[in-house]
């Protein structure tokens, strides 16, 4: 557990990427195995461990600590887990190798679980409850995608990384048979995965003077949809649905997954329906993060898959084809699947970058983030090449307002004031406010606000300040955003959909700020 | 009396009308006690200040002589403004740091400014006084900061110096007080190398070792006639704003470390892009600030700049009449 924990505080300290491998290939060649194997696990988040719910630590914590204490600390500090290993004080004085933690977190009843956990926290350090409690509560991050442990398994073994990418999700925790090829005691583990995941191609944001150097009759368009990528693969009678980074989301989605009567491989973008339109994205996220879902959820808001491409038919492997080959085996593909789980995305005709950016400009659906842009002759490749595809966002919206409010920001920055509400004109001529973001500004912007702030101060509420806004005397912010609902909790009438701080106008008085009229044109009918 | 017509926080810091003179003011007035020489509690322009005798120097060095219309050191015995008697106590946060006991009638007010409980060999330690209010700061006031032994700290930079000796490591320290720690808990662990420092903690060095306190040997840390190389394994002192400038480009592949009581919480190690943190304070953590008060016993706790409300809350639990004094103007940063 000592050596898990100190990679744990290394990695998250260790900036580069380079560093960051070394520390890895160091850990897989210093620890033996199994704890390895469930060190990489932990990291990857491929570690099945029956999971142990904040509400159960915080069940701990109260038990031992004032409620209000702990809720200031938790406010400081920004994360739970560390919060607990920092606050906890117990006798210390015993560390056990990482496996058993695993072993008897996997063996432990749900009651038997809070004497377990509150039994070892007291005999560890801070890092090791640091490290004990990210693990128990699966909320490891640091800073080290599951990609780039494949890289450092990759070098520690002196092996291909695409190797390792198509092995990985027939591969168990402890990877045991993994670990011993790569030491090179032993052969190469079998593909024992059915339906394995494939390495997404992602697009390169679109700079609007490329379009310039490109000819429009090497490209197809199509919508960006709003929902998350997805990639469905089927084969041999194993279906899994993956997210477009690997993970497997299949049990959130038994709705998918039941009518993925196919054998093949679709990229994809998932989406919900509401009635026959569209579900914005607040509605997708009904459904994300979960490792069941209710029937209710699956009647309200049911999922389905609107088709990109086609990477694998049987047992062809299509990524070699250009896009506009696999484009027809996929009209013809998706044909035969049922149409209220799967429809094909429909392209976009242009002639002209003119005539689609006018489509762009007004796109059919408001679920649509803007345009695709695909090289017909584009081979399908992992990760982001720059060249064959491009991603067109729609403008943001744009309005000046004025700061109302800031309160202390979490974590990393709880010593300034980060989180801005902003406000509007009335037709009464008072401030109304409108939103609230708190990122968009460079560290720089962020400490002259956190000045501005101090300077202005006009009432503190805890971690809230008011600031001045008069129409003479105030900051102006120019605040993005992608879109505008209705809203019944907001004295406004209206929210922000991704509001975020685009510019600060030090230079323009607050009279000269927006009014509420200007949102309420924006609203949907 | 109320303890607050003895002394009351204003926008200027706090006031004793009776004494007519503000404790730490943030802004010019006639009259100014200080506690210690950080820029958030010692500002220039005030009509009178009187602090220890080191303070008004430190003073003097940061601002040049000027700095007040006119200063007075304090000693060890009372000193009498108006009707009030008002005496400096060593608070054990930087050299020169006191805490200001002022009296009037029977009551006495502790003002502790910043101070820690830790043995420090750079400055006097800290003295319990007993008083009616003790005044305690609240930087580190949340459980969760609980500082470690400051030579287990130096520990880690000793063992990454032997790790890494093909780097340089710099350490992030303030000029005032943390500076001079380090160096002096380097020396304490057998440390006896040339430690090199940043040109802006030369002049404050220099004066510790008039007063007496031993560095050992240091050298600029910018010199042209020494190669990129030379800083390889080589301990470097600085600022921490320096290390994002062009400065810090002159040594090889530096270990970026910073000694503060704040490199407990990883969010505020990550902010600072540190690889080594050292949680090195010049602030009392929480369990000292409780030995604090508990050991003093006032019949009144206030409370200032900081954590407040985890301080207040305790005092509550544990039965104890305490306020916050919302004072403006303190920097939580600036240790
Ligand atoms: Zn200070």
């Amino acid at each position: 557990m000592k050596a898990f924990s100190e990679l744990l505080d290394r990695l998250v300290l260790t900036p580069s990427r380079n560093g960051k491998l070394r520390l890895l290939e160091d850990y897989f060649a210093s620890v033996p195995d199994p704890d390895r194997g469930y060190g990489l696990a932990a990291i990857t988040r491929d570690l099945d461990l029956r999971s142990v719910k904040p509400a159960m630590l915080r069940g701990l914590v109260a038990e031992r600590f004032d409620e209000e204490l702990f809720r200031l600390s938790y406010d400081y500090v920004g994360d739970l887990a560390e919060t607990i290993s920092l606050i906890w004080e117990g006798p210390g004085g015993g560390t056990r190798p990482l496996s058993q933690v695993v072993e008897q977190l996997n063996a432990a009843s749900r009651s038997d679980a809070p004497a377990l956990i509150s039994g070892m926290l007291d005999r560890f350090g801070p890092a090791e409850r640091y490290a004990l409690l990210k693990l128990a509560t699966g909320g490891m991050r640091v800073g080290v995608s599951s990609r780039l442990a494949k890289q450092a398994l990759a070098r520690f073994g002196d092996v291909d990384v695409t190797e390792i990418e198509e092995l990985w999700h027939g591969l168990d925790p402890p990877y045991v048979s993994l670990f011993a090829w790569l030491d090179g005691q032993g052969p190469k583990p079998a593909q024992a995965a059915a339906s394995p995941f494939r390495p997404v191609m992602l697009a390169s944001p679109l700079a609007e003077a490329e379009l310039e150097t490109l000819r429009p009759q090497d490209f197809m368009a199509e919508w960006k949809w709003d929902g998350i990528r997805v990639q469905a693969a089927s084969q041999d009678g194993v279906r899994r649905l993956y997210s477009r980074t690997g993970d497997d989301i299949s049990a959130a989605f038994p709705d998918v997954i039941g009518d993925m009567d196919f054998d093949g491989a679709i990229d994809g973008e998932l989406l919900v329906r509401k009635g026959d339109a569209i579900a914005p994205f607040s509605d997708l996220q009904q459904r994300l993060n979960r490792k069941t879902v209710s029937k209710a959820k699956l009647q309200a808001f049911p999922a389905f898959i609107r088709a990109y491409d086609l990477l694998h038919e049987g047992a062809e492997n299509l990524r070699p084809l250009p896009f506009a080959k696999r484009r027809e085996r996929l009209e013809d593909f998706a044909g035969h699947l049922p149409s209220g789980r799967f429809d094909l995305s429909p392209t976009i005709p242009f002639k002209d970058w003119a005539e689609l950016a006018e489509a762009r400009a007004a796109p059919p659906d408001p679920v649509i983030e803007g345009v695709m842009l695909k090289r017909l002759d584009s081979i399908y490749v992992p990760g982001r090449p720059k060249g064959p595809w491009f991603k067109w966002k729609r403008d943001p919206f744009i309005i000046d307002a004025v700061l109302m409010y800031a309160q202390r920001g979490h974590g990393k920055r709880s010593s300034f004031y980060s989180d801005y509400t902003f406000g509007v004109w009335t037709r009464d001529g008072e401030l109304v406010p409108v939103g609230k973001a708190y990122f968009g500004f460079t560290d720089e912007e962020l400490r002259q606000i956190d000045k501005f702030v101090r300077d202005n101060t006009r009432e503190r509420f805890g971690p809230v300040r008011s600031v001045r806004a008069e129409p003479d005397f105030g900051l102006v912010l120019e605040v993005a955003f992608e879109g505008l609902n209705r809203s019944k909790r907001h004295k406004s009438g209206v929210a922000m959909r991704f509001p975020r701080i685009s510019r600060l106008r030090w230079d323009k008085p607050p009279h000269e700020a927006d009014r509420i009229e200007t949102l309420e044109a924006l609203l949907p009918d | 009396m109320r303890p607050d017509d003895l002394l009351h926080p204003t926008p200027q810091g706090l006031f004793c009308p009776a004494g007519n003179f503000h404790i730490d003011p943030v802004r010019p007035v006639e009259t100014a006690l200080i506690t210690h020489g950080h820029a958030d509690h010692a500002r220039a322009g005030h009509g009178r200040v009187l602090a220890t005798a080191q303070t008004l120097d430190i003073m003097a060095i940061r601002y040049g002589d000027g700095f007040a219309g006119a200063t007075q050191a304090t000693g060890d015995g009372p000193i009498r403004i108006n009707d009030v008697e008002v005496r400096f106590h060593p608070a054990g946060h930087v050299l020169g740091s006191a805490q200001i006991a002022v009296e009037h009638d029977g009551m006495r007010i502790v003002a502790a400014g910043d101070y820690k409980r830790g043995s420090d060999p750079t400055c006097a330690d800290f003295e319990p006084v007993p008083c009616d209010v003790f005044i305690t700061e609240a930087t580190f006031a949340l459980p969760v900061f609980r500082h470690p032994g400051p030579q287990d700290e130096i520990a880690k930079l000793l063992t990454s110096l032997k790790d890494f000796p093909e780097r340089a490591h710099l350490v992030g320290v303030y000029a005032l007080g943390k500076a001079q720690r380090v160096i002096r808990l380097l020396r304490d662990a057998g440390y006896d190398e040339e430690i090199y420092i940043h040109g802006a903690l030369q002049t404050l060095c220099d004066y510790y070792r008039s007063q007496g306190i031993e560095l050992g040997a240091l050298a600029p840390a910018t010199r042209d006639d020494l190669s990129k190389e030379h800083f390889a394994g080589r301990v470097i002192l600085g600022p921490p704003s320096a290390f994002a400038a062009k400065w810090a480009q002159r040594f090889p592949d530096p270990v970026i470390a910073f000694a503060s009581g704040w490199m407990q919480v990883r969010a505020r190690i990550r902010q600072r892009g540190v690889e080594l943190p050292l949680v090195i304070s010049d602030h009392c953590d929480w369990s000292e600030l409780i030995q604090t008060i508990e050991e003093i016993d006032p019949s009144e706790v206030w409370v200032t700049h900081g954590r407040e409300e985890a301080l207040v809350r305790w005092c509550e639990l544990n039965q104890r009449r305490a306020r916050s004094l919302h004072l403006v103007g303190y920097e939580d940063e600036v240790e």
